[in-house]
């Protein structure tokens, strides 16, 4: 397994004492496979991606285990992090105006990385930059190298994000929310793009996003998390044709279904997400799930496996069904 | 009820100049509209979609009277905003509000939800202390929040709760007209389906009428029911939205439609969808299944492969935006099914069949 994550916990400080966030949370990740992670705001999804690349905030406790490539990164200091960032993992982030330094052209960003894991020339380096944005598809790539940020268009800044992530051909590369500010045309066109760097190479994307069509579209398996807790995993196929666990059902009922009469009632979640669960046992998702029952508030739901790698988080797994 | 339009937008122009000569001076000489006419009937929702730079958040503005056109003409009701003396101006804004996108950005936090909903009544100056507060009670109530949350601050309330809030305020003027712009996008799937549900009861129990801008098109089929496609400051195709989108006659139209997520797109073929497969929802699919049984002669599904044959994109570059043209379609630098025509005319938003769809292309699909 190139990433094995088991148990993690993520507590980030707040001004009434350490919060969970992502709570007792395992998964797997092999070679060249991509790995969906959706959920709603305050579900841990982009908590989960920061503990993996060791860039939680300030202050915050992580424990459990993340295992890459048969090594213990929890626990690691950040010389050896920054070691493997951008090397062996790197990562594209939703807005690569944050990611990018206004003040420094595209080529030597893109081209740092190089210098830095791979020892290459400053000539080199900015040589290979120039092959990286041309990889990406970027129009002009010489023109992009020497442009700022600035000058760029929004995919064209992703697509020059996605060469700086790409540029040591890292193992693992976590997207989080990659395509959320961009059209829908340029959204269709850099997944299109990571789609196609993961089919040539071996590397294994964690995609990050809120959109369930998304991860139905470039992901081989999926985890639903909600108040920091998975709820429900395994292959996209079976996870969302035919969910076992009520919030699952709950987030795809929500959407506006194309063809649907137009003002159709869309199915509501009551109440308001709990945005972080903290140690409690019981449910998170107790109280706003229809299924709810006592034990649903005290015992912590086990995981009910439904073969091929499905699991759902429920006491009522076997209950939940697809209603049309 | 008579028959004219709630809201009558003819042909309007308008061009932001660049505020010096610098390197974006060439580029925001591009007219932000470019000649946009429409109509929005009392309880026909209309909406608006099409990608950044396409003009939609300006057209938002203009329909307001929050910015004057170059030229063109905007009526509320019969009565045109732009040759309205001021006075005369303030109480028509009654009849129309706004919601925006973000509820956090758009509330003033140092404030109590009371004074932030009645804020449209004092700043039109209507309605004395006693109805103000009889009108804010009844507005929280019609989105669903309590009288009593009148005394409270916005950051007491959830996402969704503060976005109930700016719709409150938005309707406190009995509005006959709210423009949304892009009203759920910041939202949560399962808080998203809430404020549409209550958009859909505003529309049939408070006799609103929405002018939603959008960018996602199952949104936009949810609310209305005729919908402008924008690209670069012009219509290019407009008719029933869900018709619409399920045979879109227009290339920029489909291209929108192929590139928006669906769980039932078949990711082991590329850009093409599997019938068998497409068993989760049915709708948007339908057409472009059809047309991938009808051969590669048919449009939209091999546009990854048809768009490298293109000139500027011919070593397999595919432009993010697409170059100007300053004579021509304005798509034809993205279209896949360009013609030499298309590079010498541009077309007009004219009738497509016998029904309601105008489209502006020379060669429509089918």
């Amino acid at each position: 397994m190139l990433l094995e994550v088991a148990e993690l916990a993520v507590d980030v400080p707040t001004p009434s004492g350490l919060q969970r966030v992502v709570d007792r949370t395992s998964f797997s990740l092999g070679e060249g496979e991509s790995l969906g992670v959706v959920g709603e705001s305050g579900s841990g999804k982009t908590m989960t991606a920061l503990a993996l690349m060791a860039l939680t905030p300030e202050g915050a406790r992580v424990s459990g285990s993340i295992r890459f490539e048969g090594r213990e990164l929890v626990g690691r200091s950040e010389d050896e992090m920054m070691q493997l960032r951008g090397d062996r993992i790197a990562m594209i982030f939703q807005e690569p105006m944050t990611a990018l330094n206004p003040l420094r052209r595209v080529g030597a960003q893109v081209a740092e990385p190089l210098m830095l894991h791979r020892g290459l020339s400053k000539r080199e380096a900015q040589a290979r930059a120039v092959e990286l944005l041309n990889h990406v598809r970027l129009a002009e790539p010489e023109r992009a190298a020497r442009s700022y940020p600035f000058a760029l268009s929004g995919g064209e800044r992703q697509r020059a994000m996605i060469a700086m992530a790409i540029g040591c051909a890292p193992h693992l590369v976590i997207a989080d929310e990659p395509t959320t500010a961009l059209d829908v045309t340029v959204q269709a066109r850099i997944l299109a793009l990571i789609d196609g760097l993961k089919s040539e190479s071996k590397m294994a994307i964690l995609l990050v996003s809120h959109d369930l069509a998304v991860i139905a579209g470039h992901c081989d398996r999926v985890i639903v998390m909600y108040a920091g807790m998975i709820m429900e995993s395994g292959p996209v196929e079976a996870v969302l044709r035919q969910p076992r666990n009520p919030y699952t059902l709950a987030l795809l009922e929500a959407r506006p279904r194309p063809g649907a009469p137009r003002g159709a009632r869309l199915a509501t979640i009551p109440g308001a997400p709990s945005v972080a669960h903290g140690h409690h046992e019981g449910c998170p998702f107790a109280g706003r799930c229809a299924l709810t029952v006592d034990i649903c508030r005290t015992v912590t739901p086990p995981e009910v496996a439904f073969g091929a790698g499905h699991i759902s988080r429920c006491h009522r797994a076997g209950e939940v069904g697809f209603a049309p | 009820m008579s028959d004219a339009p709630l809201l009558e937008i003819s042909s309007l122009v308008k061009t932001y100049r660049s505020p010096g000569i610098g390197p974006f001076a060439r580029q925001n000489a591009r007219p932000a509209l470019a000649g946009v006419s429409f109509s929005v009937h009392q309880g026909r929702s209309f909406g608006i979609v099409g990608e950044s730079g396409s003009g939609k958040s300006t057209l938002a503005r203009i329909a307001l009277a929050l910015d004057r056109p170059d030229s063109g003409m905007v009526r509320l009701q019969g009565r045109s905003l732009f040759d309205l003396p001021r006075r005369e101006l303030r109480p028509m804004r009654a009849h129309m509000q706004m919601i925006f996108q973000d509820p956090y950005g758009s509330l003033d936090p140092r404030q109590r939800v009371e004074k932030i909903v009645a804020e449209p009544l004092a700043a039109l100056g209507i309605a004395g202390r006693g109805e103000r507060r009889a009108r804010v009670r009844a507005s929280l109530e019609a989105v669903g929040l309590k009288a009593s949350d009148a005394s409270k601050h916005p950051h007491e309330f959830s996402g969704g709760q503060r976005q109930r809030i700016a719709i409150a305020r938005a309707l406190i003027t009995r509005p006959r007209l709210v423009v949304a712009d892009e009203p759920v996008s910041a939202l949560d799937v399962s808080v998203q389906a809430q404020t549409l549900n209550l958009m859909s009861d505003l529309e049939r129990e408070a006799g609103v009428t929405f002018l939603l801008i959008s960018h996602d098109l199952a949104v936009v089929a949810h609310i209305c029911e005729t919908t402008a496609v924008m690209y670069r400051g012009r219509i290019v195709e407009i008719g029933e939205t869900a018709a619409m989108f399920a045979h879109p006659a227009h290339p920029y139209t489909r291209e929108l439609v192929d590139a928006t997520p669906r769980l039932d797109r078949d990711r082991h073929r590329e850009g093409h969808r599997a019938s068998e497969d497409a068993r989760l929802s049915t709708g948007y699919g339908d057409a472009a299944i059809q047309s991938h049984r009808s051969g590669p002669s048919s449009p939209g599904l091999l546009r990854f492969v048809r768009n490298d044959e293109l000139g500027s994109i011919r070593q397999g570059h595919v432009p993010d935006g697409g170059a100007d043209t300053t004579e021509g379609c304005p798509y034809v630098s993205r279209c896949a099914f360009a013609r030499p025509r298309c590079r010498e005319e541009a077309p007009m938003l004219e009738t497509k069949g016998g029904g309601s769809r105008k489209v502006a292309c020379h060669f429509p699909l089918d």
